[in-house]
């Protein structure tokens, strides 16, 4: 799954697809997590915990990014990589 | 008998959220992406519901598959992306993501595979921790206890409300 969401990241275009393919690679870390915690450690929850508060905090990065992507399609009225390249060198 | 069990659900959960996720990245129309987003992350709340974690199975439910996909949707939605399809990306981008990712993924694998994991000592069979118990760990401020995180990740939620709100208000 991560790798599936750095090829995702790698090939796409459309920027939510983009976000979409960062969603899978915390995915896949949070069940590295969580596994590590169950069978390596099971008395102890630090891996549990780690889990429990990256997913929280991918929920919110995911609203503020998308929120950025809202505010770039009234700007610039597309989500293409190839649109927003004004400030490139 | 129950461990050959397990490992059959296993196998299949594994098999459906490696399925899913590369038809997510490989899909052209992106209404589908966030269709098969949403099956990974049920997916992935099953296998934590295999492990015996079923508070993060809960939570992975309650806000990945029903928030976040809930907002890419709309998000998908607001953007008019839904109904064009993806334009091919240029054939030698495809080809290099490829390499990348097949390359990496070989490398973790055979990591994985040849790690000698020690497995944990104690033969306690692991009991599910009562969601009172998770609630007394999260507020205290013992040792092995996260009131720190947990007021660190209120405080970031509320920059991100803040931070939302002022991106995306209207003009």
């Amino acid at each position: 799954m991560m790798f599936a969401g750095i090829y995702g990241f790698f090939t796409r275009h459309n920027m939510l697809a983009m976000l979409i393919s960062v969603e899978l690679m915390l995915n896949a870390t949070d069940i590295n997590f969580a596994v590590f915690n169950r069978f390596l450690f099971p008395a102890m929850k630090e891996g549990y915990f780690f889990s429990l508060f990256s997913i929280a905090i991918s929920a919110a990065e995911t609203a503020i990014a998308i929120a950025i992507m809202i505010n770039i399609y009234r700007n610039v009225r597309s989500i293409q990589t190839k649109d927003i390249e004004d400030m490139k060198w | 008998m129950g461990a050959t069990f397990e490992t059959i659900v296993f196998g299949v959960l594994a098999m459906f959220i490696i399925v899913m996720s590369v038809l997510t990245v490989t899909t052209g129309r992106i209404v589908r992406s966030a269709t098969y987003l949403l099956f990974v992350l049920l997916g992935t709340a099953g296998l934590y519901f295999l492990l015996g974690y079923t508070f993060l199975g809960s939570v992975q439910i309650m806000v990945y598959a029903g928030g976040v996909v809930v907002l890419y949707v709309f998000s998908i939605l607001l953007t008019s992306g839904a109904g064009d399809k993806a334009q091919k990306a240029r054939r030698s981008r495809l080809f290099a993501g490829l390499v990348t990712s097949v390359a990496g993924a070989a490398l973790v694998l055979f990591i994985t595979m040849t790690h000698h994991f020690v497995p944990a000592t104690g033969n306690e069979i692991p009991v599910e921790t009562g969601i009172n118990n998770i609630g007394r760990m999260m507020i205290g401020s013992g040792k092995y206890e996260y009131i720190l995180p947990f007021e660190a990740v209120s405080i970031f939620l509320l920059a991100c409300i803040v931070g939302a709100l002022l991106i995306a208000r209207k003009r």
